[in-house]
């Protein structure tokens, strides 16, 4: 038994021990990912309300998250008395765990991904990250103690209205591929040339809200209103505890991100990647890459300590490295137009990555610039809007996007021709759902009256 | 060999959190135990190469009806709840069922020993790149064979459904 169960894990290391690198590799980055993600988002919000943020540790705050992380570790860890002590210890790992199981599904740009090719592909990421949910509600529970509870029953609340918004979006964007598979998915915006977020826009819209809603950030951030329950589910939790808490609500965010922007964003594409004329665009990014770094050697002798200059030089440095390393595809086929063979994987490996990792990076900078300029909802209009609008929108639209694409194969559109009967099923749909809120309001408005009425009757 | 050791695995799993589920006092321990069970049996069936089954299995029973599950037991005051009476007074007839269950699956065996052709079929082994995406596999089989018992079941549980709206109307 002993050895035929060595010599199934033999088997199994050698058929897939890339993928175990590649996870092994992801779940040590991600923390540090994480913490310069938290780092923006404290320098976007600190720029969106004039001041300047974390500038202490580091030339401009840029060691900052290492510091948070030391700290975090360190810090005493706290369990409740009366904590459920077992549920406890479990409810922050099932978050993160979830979080990081699926980031394998996820495939960023066309070389790098660690689940590769399975058929489920986008239905694997959308369903493990769903269990996140467990971490929340278990944890609230076992803190035993009110506030908790409060925000775990919240967060479980809000995440069951609206799945079934976001599961209606996937859907709509889906009927144009009719694959499952994330690679299939790129591969079927590449071929019609043009993005789902154009050909589906109440879709877009549709998850990008339900999407905001399920990673409870602002402005549907209830389940840790800090004005009304302390910190929600977190509140009992300290240390490494939260911290993973922590970990797990920005995993989310990428995973969200990363779905939105491989099924409406065409994932790894470059802008117009079918366009010959607009090729020129691939050396943006080399470019961009390299005027930061001139930007950070130019700042250098304004730093006031001889450790933050050269902390800035090596960030200056990085910079140029990653620039050589995006530029070196693009700029050998141009000296030597023989090696434009050899070096196109190379080519779609390294520019389909940065384009992803800058798609994401934009949907969770539209995330942090929500949060700072929303206020926060309230229950119950939370729930209208999930239940009286969005999931009625995603529903209609989704028949509407089936019609449109029943007419569209009828007149033979493709690509940006199917824009003709998309666009008006789009409209439609905005409408009709328009049209059922006026209605319920208006209905609402009527039984309130009569309500009224009664009371000062009686 | 890595298919059977994955097999005992996740059916081990899925015994023996069934059997802590039911002999959990705690009522939200029995939920992570049902939880557990459900995602072994995910395991299973991505075992067998059924991964659309494991992610709907996935989606559907951990991620939609256990969340309702925890949800409604984190509304219900269960310390008042646990002082009235259970419905656990059925035990001579769960016996009874049990062990009829239990001596149905035994003759499946035995026949299936004993006389080929009967008892439990018998599949023909396929090679794992020779099977059909099973995405495709289960809907081609849902919208073209099995159309007449997929809408009926549809429309069954759009009625629950009606119902259920229409019940919790009536209460308000």
């Amino acid at each position: 038994m002993m050895n035929a169960a060595l010599q199934a894990t033999l088997e199994f290391l050698k058929l897939y021990w890339a993928p175990l690198l590649c996870g092994v590799a992801v779940v040590a980055i991600l923390p540090l990912v994480v913490g310069y993600i938290v780092l923006v988002e404290r320098k976007i919000m600190a720029d969106m309300q004039a001041r300047l943020g974390p500038m202490r540790v580091g030339p401009h705050g840029l060691l900052q998250p290492i510091a948070d992380a030391v700290k975090l570790l360190i810090k005493e860890d706290i369990i409740p008395e009366n904590a459920d002590k077992l549920v406890f210890w479990l409810a922050p790992v099932l978050s993160v765990g979830a979080g990081l199981l699926s980031l394998a599904g996820l495939a960023i740009g066309p070389a790098f991904q660690i689940a590769q090719d399975i058929n489920i592909g986008i239905l694997f990421v959308v369903g493990i990250s769903a269990l996140g949910i467990f971490g929340i509600v278990l944890g609230g529970w076992a803190s035993n103690s009110h506030y908790s509870l409060m925000g775990a029953l919240r967060s479980s609340a809000q995440l069951v209205s609206y799945e079934t918004a976001a599961g209606m979006a996937l859907v709509s964007a889906l009927l144009f591929t009719g694959t499952l598979n994330i690679k299939s998915i790129v591969e079927a915006q590449s071929k019609e040339g043009i993005w789902f977020v154009l050909l589906a826009p109440v879709a877009f819209f549709t998850y990008l809200v339900a999407s905001i809603a399920e990673t409870n950030r602002a402005p549907f951030d209830l389940p840790e209103a800090e004005s009304e329950l302390v910190a929600g589910y977190m509140t009992e939790f300290s240390g490494f505890r939260w911290s993973l808490y922590f970990l797990a609500e920005y995993t989310n965010m990428i995973v969200v991100a990363s779905v939105a922007t491989t099924l409406f964003l065409g994932g790894w594409l470059r802008p117009f990647s079918g366009v010959p004329w607009l090729n020129f665009l691939d050396f943006v990014p080399p470019l961009l890459l390299s005027a930061i770094g001139a930007y950070c050697v130019l700042r250098m002798p304004k730093q006031p300590t001889r450790v933050q200059q050269l902390f800035m030089l090596a960030m200056a440095g990085l910079c140029f490295v990653v620039a050589l390393v995006l530029a070196a595809p693009v700029v050998l086929p141009v000296i030597k137009p023989s090696l434009r063979a050899a070096v196109a994987p190379f080519y779609a490996g390294i520019h389909g990555g940065f384009w992803f990792i800058f798609k994401v990076s934009l949907y969770i900078y539209f995330f942090m610039w929500l949060r700072f300029t929303i206020p926060r909802y309230r229950f119950d209009q939370l729930m209208r809007l999930g239940w009286h609008f969005l999931i009625p929108l995603s529903i209609i639209n989704v028949l509407l996007v089936g019609v449109a694409l029943i007419a569209g194969a009828y007149f033979h559109l493709q690509g940006w021709g199917l824009l003709l009967v998309t666009t008006p099923a789009a409209v439609v749909a905005l409408v009709a759902a328009f049209l059922i809120l006026a209605v319920e309001k208006e209905r609402d408005a009527r039984q309130e009256q009569t309500a009224a009425s009664d009371f000062y009757a009686g | 060999m890595l298919d059977k050791v994955l097999f005992y695995f996740f059916a081990g799993i899925a015994v023996a959190s069934a059997v802590l589920m039911v002999t959990r006092r705690n009522v939200v321990h029995s939920a992570i135990f049902l939880i557990t069970a459900l995602l072994a049996t995910a395991g299973i069936f991505l075992q067998l190469r059924a991964e659309f089954l494991f992610i709907v299995q996935i989606i559907l029973y951990v991620g939609g009806i256990m969340v309702l599950f925890v949800f409604v037991i984190m509304l219900v005051n269960l310390d008042v709840a646990l002082q009235q009476i259970q419905f656990a007074r059925q035990k001579w007839v769960a016996l009874i069922v049990a062990l009829a269950l239990a001596g149905q699956v035994g003759v499946m065996f035995w026949t299936s020993g004993k006389m080929p052709g009967q008892g439990l079929p018998v599949l023909a082994a396929a090679a794992a790149e020779h099977l059909p995406p099973n995405s495709e596999a289960v809907a081609k089989s849902l919208f073209s064979t099995y159309l007449l018992p997929f809408e009926i079941a549809s429309v069954l549980l759009l009625v629950a459904m009606i119902g259920a709206v229409v019940m919790a109307k009536k209460r308000t």
